[in-house]
Parts: structure tokens; C-alpha cells; sequence
């Protein structure tokens, strides 16, 4: 049966080629090897395989994979170790190597959790539901994040990986969704709310002796509390949790609670109460947990809010510096200067006429309502969350400039941090194709204006082809096509009197009366939307960066002329973290003097992360309503960036967001300079889908003339 | 006789009798705020009409309701993008001893007195939305070139075009060149005391259940912008009413009526089935 297994020394031989970078004269490949000589030939190979492909992302997690493997087989079947080394590997991608070796040492306790897995629910699959189902219900949106502590910063609900406690795969779901809105209820009815003047919730249970198990009673007061609201406000939710609640066993409180119970299911209850209750109740015991509680984490919640509050406090006063501009302007009547400086905003209580007893708050200037916009009033919600109130000096309108500099610009190593860090940003999958899978939200892109050159770029250029506009402007003109009119149809506008009076004719000699009458005018319409992708990577410095600039003012005469729709993207960016799209011309936007100074304007920048890009131009295409769609890509080689995105792994992940724009209903093509493009542009966009231009002078007459014969 | 219709549709062909158009029954509608007395405003100095709001907010019925009110027959036209200036203004049909000159919808209800209603006006084409310029303005007239005919429209005759603002689309957006003629009233999701009134009196569910629909609305228009385009709208919450008062189980009702009529993403809809069922 081992019959056609490797031998030790072959295996030693193979891991000592692959492994070398990670071995030394104390760390040798042979023990690895002896351990995997004793196992089947397939798995041999499952193993040689899962080592050259991890290998490309860190020879070290390689190694301890290979370490491990034999042990893997022992406790586990194929799928399940596949899913071990998934896993593995993205607890490296997110969060470095040590994490990412222990992860692959841990299993045995991964092992008893597939045990589980039939009826178990991860994370992975339910994530986004779950945001969404907390945003429905209302607040400030959280995010869902993995982590093996249960609790909420007030930014993001963090959860459990997996969960397998029940026997069926629904209750499980259940938990996930009921942790998810205990942890909500946190946030929205205001378990971390700072009265004013009041001390946070980490200095009142540091006054205890116990603050731990001050904390663990705060805890069960807020629960007692939050069960009671959600009771009211989502009785079907609170069915949920207290089903699932009673297959674990009920809670039961000591009778020192009843009175606690009595104050905190009332309707008005608030924080206030549960602290109010906790010494008294404090030399007594603590009653168990319900299983979707988690854990109360004050310093965490506390640190998330300030950093919240501090950044929503610039960005309101930012935004009332701006509406109180914006409604200075149209009253030049009689305001003076004077009079603006007095100007003056306060905001309102108003009783929420559908939560009585609550308010809801109104934005006045000068003692009228205002209406905010939709993001200032989510801002407006989210710090009524956070305090309850809007304080006075929140309505203090920022002064000139200043902040909102401060308040846009975001590093991109902060992307992944905080709670915002996804404001403005659009978050995007890649696919792996070594792993088979999405990583998911994995691209973070921005898209930013094209700083305009105020050089008459396009007016040399225009001179420069000068010899050939006229032909070139003669052959789109042609192309532009013009109206019909139909004769002899069945319905249309006019009559067509030629064939009415040879249908008269016709009948008076006995024949039925034809039905073709009408006359009817064929609209030409072309109905073509084209997106333009211009590569801006470093590596098309000089030559290569004038002759796109160029081809895309030849372009614009042409698409002009046409009267096609398009937008034109420049990309570029460094890493998964900071993907660039540079907007030159917007759908919507004509071809204006601004247009042009940002074509003048386009310099290389840094590398090109082409799936990210595509993903996005193909969102942008699919707001568009054309019958036709393009997506046209102006390239100079293959997709590269700084962060492992080259060789195989940028192509297929390239061709992967190609597939996903075709499924869109969008033709996308590549017009190339790279003379090896021949060896994977094919692969990518599909056999005939590309053309290379061998000379970069000829880019710019070539690129137009690509087009009309594209969309012929 | 041969009789050759060209229409496309039928309600061209037709030749006009303006009591089909009337309305005898007061259509229930709940203002909002001070749509009404606009209208009204607007209908007595004749100028036009421009409703704004997203679907299913009660625009049509509000329309209806306004022709009952001033006693006017309504004309509606759903405006798609086939339609042709033709089949706005009329067209010659041909039978086998004569040519016949039909009315579109538009002359119409000029010849009528009627109150011409064009829902949803920027799907129809661009070259078809300017024919209705020269009735927007303070000429009131309708130019049927075909026939030379010049239509002059009485006070009583009235224009309102409705659109919904939220079409991101660029090609959607309607021109200023028409949007500056109209008087612009808009329409929005009713506050909820005023929504639960009208579910109530629209599908005969009572005030609980009324209150739990108008709160799952809510939720939905909560993920308006994170994977929805909408939320539920009036309209969706009357259908899962009537299907409530017909029996159906409340999370069903939510589950058909609305769930999947806002979208067709299954990780959307499984969070807004969980939305309502942790109302019911
Ligand atoms: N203000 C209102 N008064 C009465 N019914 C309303 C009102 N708003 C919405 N509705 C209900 O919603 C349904 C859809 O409204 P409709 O007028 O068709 O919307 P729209 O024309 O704006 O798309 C109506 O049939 C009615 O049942
Ligand atoms: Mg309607």
C-alpha cells in the first residue's frame, strides 16, 4: 500500500530545496522528513503541494505547516485540514507571522472545533448579515470583527470565530445574531453614555475593592436592563434570545435582585440606575451569565468613544462653518458683516412623537430650524449617541479651513485602525488563487483628483497631430451615423402616403389592405458608455506617461465628436492599503478646460494593483445605464505592486475582477505597450480581447483608431 | 371594413370620453404637510407641477385625490423609455376609406380639461420630455404639427409630471430646461404616527401591527446606501398588510412583500428577514 510512497531521503531532498531559506545546521529538514515518509502517497503530495504554495507567501509558515502535517492527518480528513491551513494563513495576512505559526500550532484545538463544524456557523459566512442586521436596527453602523473575547469598543462588535456550542446549526446562528444585538443594545441604549460631569464607568468600578466583580455586576444590571428594552421595542429578537437562553438553562437571580429587576425593566431606566443599584447589591453574588453577554471592556469602549468624539466634534463644527456659508449666501440683501458674526446655532429637544418620552434633536440657526444634510445629521445622531445631548461648545462653526484638512487626510497605515477608518474608502476582495478563496475586504481604494498642470498640454498636442485631425475627425463624424426614416412599416409615426396609395390601388383590385402604411423615424442611437483605465504606475515615466497623455486628448476630439459617454481613471497606488484611482473625467462631467489641465496633469506614480481597480471602475460602469458598456485599459505591463501582488498572483487576480466586470455586462479590452503581454494579457482578458501598439509613438493615433473599430 | 390600430397602447386608440376619466370617490389620501394647498394654489394660477419623492410614497394617490378634489378628470401616463412624442400627442390611423386623426393622451386631456399626469417622467426619452415645454410654460399651448393644429389649454386644464430624485444614474436626471418650468412639491415617507394611519386604513390591520410594519420600514431605510437603494416604502408596507389581514403569518407577509421586492442580494434579504422577525 506505501508502495509508491517517497522515501525519507526523497522527501528530505524535495523540503531541503523548498524549506532552504528557513533552515539551518540546527534546523535540518530530515526530522520533517521522517515524520512524512510514514503517510500515504496522496497525502505526501497534498502536503508537497500546500508547502510550495504557502511557501510563496512565507517560508516559514511553510515550515511549521510541514511540521505539523503528519499530526494534521492523524486528527483530521482532507477538507478539514485545508480549512486549518486557510485559516492559518489568514490569521498571518491580518496579523503577522508569530500569530500566524501559533495558529498552525494549535491544532489539536482546531481539530476538536471542525469536530463540530457540521452544525457549527463561523463568523466568515454570517459577518455581514450581521452588520447589516445592526444597522437596521439603528444607530451609528458597527462593524463585525473576529476576536476571542465578546465584546463591543462601540465601534465594532468584536465575536467568536465559531460557534458550535448547540447541536444545531440554527441555534447557532441564533447565539451569533444574539450576541450581536446584546452588544448593540450597548451601544444604541446607552450602557458606556458619558452624563456630563459624571465619572467614567472605569473610575467608578475602580473605587470598588473588587472591581472585577464590580464590573461583572455592572454587567448583569445592564443585561437585566437591555433584556427589558429589547423585550419592548423587538419582542421577536427577545423570543430568540430567551429560547436559546432556556436551552443552556435559565438565569436565576437571588432574591436580594428583585427590586433591582423592578427599577431596571421600567421603561426610563438608564445607566444611571444600574450604577445607582451596584454597591448595594455588591457583598452579594453575582448571577450567572447569559450566553450571549460576553464581556463589559470599559478602557476599550471608553478609548473608541474619545477618539470618536474628538474627530465627530471637528467634523460638526466643520460642517456648521460650512451650512452657515452656504446659507449666508443667498441673503445679500441687508446682512452686513456685522450681523454674520451673530450668528448663532443651538440645537433643540423636540419629543420624539413616535418614542414617547424620548427626543429627538433640532439643528437651529439664529433660531430657525435648519435642515442638515443626510451626513451631517448621521453625525448629529451618532454624538447624540455618544452623550445624549449636543453640547454647547460643539456649536461653535469651525473657523476658517483648518480642520477638515486635518479630518480627511488619513495615513494609510490608520486604515485598518479605529473605528472610521473605512470613511471614504471603498473596501474591496481579492481573490487568491493559491487558496481558492476571496480575502475578503482586503483592497482599501480611494479615489482622489488629478492634480491639474496649468500647461497647454492639449493645445501643443492638438498642434503636433495637426496633420491628421481633420481625417481623424472625418472618420467619427462618419461613424456618428444618422437618422433613418423607415418607409412601409407597420406602426410609426407618419403616414407613408406612397404606400397608402398603392394599398388603395391594391384593394381596389380585390387585395386585402397591406398593413405596411407608416413611415418611422430610426433613431441612431449609439448608447455607448466606455470607461478609459489609464495606467499611472512609475514605470511609465517619459516616453510612455506623454504618449498616454496624448492618447487621450486624441481620444477626447474623437469620443467628442461621437458624443459617447465616458469617464477616464488614472491608477496607481502602493499595497492593499493604499490603492489610488486618479479621476480625470467623471461620467458626468463634459469636456471641460478643467479636464484638460487634469490630462496635462497625470504623472506616474507607484505600482499597479489592477483587480482592485477594475472591481471599482466596474462598480462606477454598473450606475451607468448604456445598452453597450466598456471598460478600456491602457496599459504598459503586468499587474504589480509593492506588497506581493505580482507573477501569478496579480494575473489571476487580475483576470478574476475581469470575469466578475463580464458577468457585470461589461466588454473590457487592453490596449498594451508590453511586448510580453502576448505570454498573459491573453489570459487575462480572453483571447481577443487586447491589442499591443509595439511602438509607443504611434499609441496616440493607434488608441482612436482601436476605439472606432471596437465599437463599430 | 378593415381597421388598423398603430397604437401601441390601447389607451391611445381610444377616443376620448371624459367621464371614464372622472373620479366619483373620494381617494383616501393623508397629506403630508402642505401638499394640498400648493396644488391647489398652483392649479388656480395654472402653473405646473412637478412631484418629487421616491416610489411608492403616495404620489399617484395624491394625484387621484387632487382630481376628485377639483373635479377633473385624470389622464396618467407612465412614462417609459419606447414612449414617442407620437404616442404623447397623437397619430393618424388608416381605415380603409379615410385617414383618422387619434389623440394621444396629451391632446387629450387639453381638449378635456383634464389633469394630465406624467408618472415617472425621466424614463421617457429626452426628445419626447420636450414636447411637453410649450404646455409647462405661460403659453399653455399644444402645437399638433401633424394636423397644424394649435391647442390652446383652458384654466382648467392642469400638468404635473412626477420624478424620482434618488435615480443615481446621471442619464436620469431631469433637465433643467424642464424641471424650471414646474412648481416642485416633495414627497417623502410619511412620519410614522401618520404612516401607521394610513397601513391601518389601507389594509385593515390593526394599530400593533400597524406600529411594527411602520417600524420595519424604518429599519430598512436605516440600510438605505449600505447594499439598498431604497428602503420599504408605503407601498411595500400596505402589501405585507394585506397580506397580514388576509391570514398570512407577519414574518411571511415581511418576507414576500417586501423583502424581496427591495433586492435580490441573499445576504440583504437574510438581514432583513431577521430585521422583521425580530419585530414579530
Ligand atoms: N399619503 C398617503 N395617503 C394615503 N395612502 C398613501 C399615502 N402614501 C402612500 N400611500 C399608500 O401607498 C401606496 C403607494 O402609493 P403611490 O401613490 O402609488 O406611490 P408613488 O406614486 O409615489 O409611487 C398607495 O396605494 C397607498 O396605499
Ligand atoms: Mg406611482
Amino acid at each position: 500500500m506505501n508502495l509508491s510512497s517517497l522515501t525519507a531521503a526523497e522527501l528530505e531532498a524535495r523540503l531541503d530545496e523548498a524549506l532552504d531559506p528557513v533552515l539551518s545546521s540546527r534546523r535540518t529538514a530530515a526530522p520533517l522528513a521522517r515524520a512524512l515518509a510514514g503517510i500515504e502517497r496522496t497525502n505526501q503530495d497534498f502536503v508537497l503541494k500546500w508547502v510550495d504554495i504557502i511557501i510563496k507567501t512565507n517560508s516559514e509558515m511553510a515550515y511549521q505547516f510541514a511540521a505539523r502535517a503528519p499530526e494534521a492527518f492523524r486528527l483530521m480528513n482532507l477538507p478539514a485540514i485545508e480549512a486549518w491551513i486557510i485559516h492559518a494563513m489568514d490569521v498571518y495576512d491580518k496579523q503577522g507571522l508569530y500569530p500566524g505559526c501559533s495558529a498552525f500550532g494549535q491544532l489539536e484545538a482546531f481539530a476538536a472545533e471542525t469536530a463540530e463544524a457540521a452544525h457549527s456557523v463561523t463568523l466568515d459566512e454570517i459577518r455581514h448579515i450581521l452588520e447589516l442586521f445592526v444597522q437596521g436596527l439603528a444607530g451609528r453602523p458597527l462593524k463585525v470583527e473576529a476576536d476571542p473575547e465578546t465584546y463591543t469598543d462601540t465601534g465594532t462588535l468584536f465575536l467568536p470565530v465559531r460557534l458550535y456550542q448547540f447541536a444545531e446549526r440554527p441555534d447557532n446562528f441564533r447565539l451569533y445574531k444574539a450576541m450581536a444585538a446584546h452588544l448593540w443594545a450597548q451601544t444604541w441604549y446607552g450602557t458606556y453614555r458619558l452624563a456630563s460631569g459624571a465619572p467614567s464607568l472605569t473610575e467608578t468600578l475602580a473605587a470598588f475593592r473588587e472591581p472585577e466583580k464590580a464590573l461583572r455586576l455592572i454587567h448583569a444590571l445592564e443585561t437585566v436592563r437591555l433584556n427589558a428594552l429589547i423585550a419592548r421595542e423587538l419582542p421577536g429578537l427577545y423570543r430568540d434570545m430567551q429560547e436559546l437562553q432556556q436551552l443552556i438553562g435559565e438565569v436565576r437571580y437571588p432574591a436580594a435582585w428583585e427590586q433591582a429587576i423592578q427599577r431596571l425593566t421600567k421603561p426610563k431606566a438608564g445607566v444611571s440606575d444600574s450604577l445607582a443599584l451596584l454597591p448595594g447589591l455588591y457583598e452579594g453574588e453575582v448571577p450567572a451569565p447569559f450566553c450571549f453577554q460576553g464581556r463589559l471592556m470599559p478602557e476599550r469602549a471608553q478609548h473608541a468613544m474619545q477618539e470618536r468624539l474628538t474627530r465627530e466634534k471637528e467634523l460638526f463644527r466643520e460642517a456648521l462653518a460650512q451650512s452657515s456659508n452656504e446659507s449666508a449666501a443667498p441673503s445679500p440683501d441687508t446682512e452686513s458683516a456685522s450681523k454674520e458674526k451673530s450668528r448663532q446655532y443651538s440645537v433643540e429637544q423636540v419629543p420624539d412623537p413616535d418614542h414617547p418620552g424620548q427626543f429627538t434633536f433640532m439643528l437651529m440657526l439664529d433660531g430657525q430650524p435648519v435642515q442638515p444634510l443626510a451626513d451631517m445629521r448621521a453625525l448629529m445622531n451618532s454624538i447624540v449617541q455618544d452623550l445624549g445631548q449636543i453640547p454647547e461648545d460643539y456649536l461653535v462653526a469651525a473657523g476658517a479651513g483648518g480642520y477638515r484638512r486635518q479630518a480627511d487626510e488619513k495615513r494609510p497605515e490608520d486604515v485598518w485602525k479605529g473605528t472610521y477608518h473605512e470613511e471614504g474608502a471603498f473596501l474591496y476582495n481579492e481573490w487568491d488563487h493559491r487558496r481558492n478563496h476571496y480575502r475578503k475586504h482586503w483592497c482599501v481604494l480611494r479615489e482622489i483628483n488629478v492634480h491639474p498642470a496649468h500647461e497647454p498640454f492639449v493645445a501643443r498636442t492638438l498642434a503636433k497631430y495637426r496633420g491628421v485631425l481633420p481625417q481623424l475627425r472625418k472618420t467619427f463624424e462618419a461613424l456618428r451615423g444618422e437618422n433613418k426614416l423607415l418607409k412601409k412599416q407597420v406602426n410609426g409615426d407618419e403616414v407613408d402616403f406612397d404606400a397608402l396609395v398603392e394599398a388603395r390601388a391594391d384593394m381596389q383590385s380585390g387585395m386585402e389592405l397591406s398593413e405596411r402604411l407608416f413611415t418611422k423615424l430610426q433613431k441612431f442611437e449609439r448608447d455607448i458608455a466606455v470607461m478609459f483605465m489609464v495606467d499611472m504606475s512609475g514605470s511609465t515615466k517619459g516616453w510612455i506617461n506623454d504618449a498616454e497623455r496624448e492618447s487621450l486628448v486624441l481620444l477626447c476630439e474623437a469620443l467628442e465628436i461621437l458624443g459617447d459617454r465616458y469617464a477616464i481613471y488614472g491608477f496607481s497606488g502602493m499595497t492593499r492599503k493604499r490603492c489610488e484611482l486618479y479621476r480625470i473625467k467623471r461620467f458626468d462631467e463634459p469636456y471641460t478646460g478643467q479636464v484638460q489641465e487634469r490630462i496635462a496633469g497625470i504623472r506616474p506614480q507607484d505600482y499597479t494593483r489592477m483587480g482592485v481597480t477594475i472591481r471599482h471602475l466596474t462598480k462606477l460602469l454598473n450606475d451607468i445605464e448604456a445598452r453597450t458598456k466598456l471598460l478600456i485599459t491602457l496599459s504598459d505591463g503586468k499587474p504589480d505592486d509593492y506588497d506581493g501582488y505580482r507573477g501569478e498572483y496579480g494575473i489571476e487576480d487580475t483576470r478574476m475582477s475581469l470575469i466578475e466586470a463580464k458577468r457585470a455586462g461589461i466588454h473590457p479590452f487592453c490596449i498594451t505597450i508590453d511586448e510580453a503581454a502576448r505570454d498573459y494579457l491573453p489570459h487575462m482578458y480572453g483571447a481577443v480581447n487586447w491589442t499591443l501598439v509595439d511602438d509607443v509613438r504611434k499609441l496616440p493615433l493607434k488608441v482612436s483608431d482601436i476605439y472606432r473599430r471596437l465599437t463599430l | 371594413m378593415t381597421r388598423i390600430s398603430v397604437s401601441k397602447n390601447s389607451g391611445t386608440a381610444r377616443s376620448a370620453h371624459t367621464d371614464e376619466y372622472l373620479i366619483k370617490d373620494e381617494p383616501y389620501y393623508e397629506p403630508i404637510g402642505q401638499e394640498i394647498a400648493v396644488f391647489e394654489a398652483a392649479f388656480h394660477q395654472q402653473l405646473p407641477v412637478l412631484l418629487k419623492g421616491p416610489t411608492g410614497c403616495g404620489k399617484t394617490r395624491f394625484m387621484q385625490h387632487m382630481a376628485w378634489r377639483l373635479k377633473r378628470p385624470l389622464i396618467t401616463v407612465s412614462c417609459h423609455d419606447d414612449l414617442t412624442a407620437t404616442d404623447l400627442v397623437g397619430r393618424y390611423l388608416i381605415t380603409a376609406n379615410e385617414t383618422v386623426w387619434v389623440d394621444g393622451p396629451m391632446a387629450r386631456a387639453v381638449r378635456t380639461n383634464a389633469m394630465l399626469y406624467l408618472d415617472e417622467i425621466v424614463e421617457a426619452r429626452k426628445d419626447t420630455t420636450v414636447v411637453i415645454h410649450p404646455l409647462a410654460d405661460d403659453r399653455r399651448v399644444l402645437p399638433i404639427e401633424k394636423t397644424g393644429e394649435l391647442l390652446t389649454a383652458s384654466p382648467e386644464f392642469s400638468l404635473a409630471i412626477s420624478y424620482n430624485p434618488g435615480y443615481q444614474s446621471v442619464l436620469k436626471d431631469l433637465k433643467q430646461s424642464t424641471r424650471q418650468r414646474f412648481v416642485a412639491i416633495e414627497f417623502n415617507y410619511p412620519a410614522a404616527a401618520l404612516e401607521r394611519k394610513i397601513v391601518r386604513r389601507e389594509t385593515g390591520v390593526d394599530e400593533a401591527m400597524a406600529e411594527r410594519l411602520v417600524k420595519f420600514a424604518g429599519m430598512t431605510r436605516n440600510l438605505k446606501g449600505s447594499g439598498l437603494d431604497e428602503g420599504a416604502s408605503t407601498r411595500l408596507l400596505v402589501h405585507a398588510g394585506k397580506l397580514m389581514s388576509t391570514g398570512i403569518d407577519p414574518r411571511t407577509a415581511c418576507r414576500t412583500a417586501v423583502a424581496s421586492a427591495l433586492t435580490d442580494d441573499p445576504e440583504m434579504i437574510a438581514a432583513v428577514n431577521e430585521l422583521s422577525a425580530s419585530l414579530f
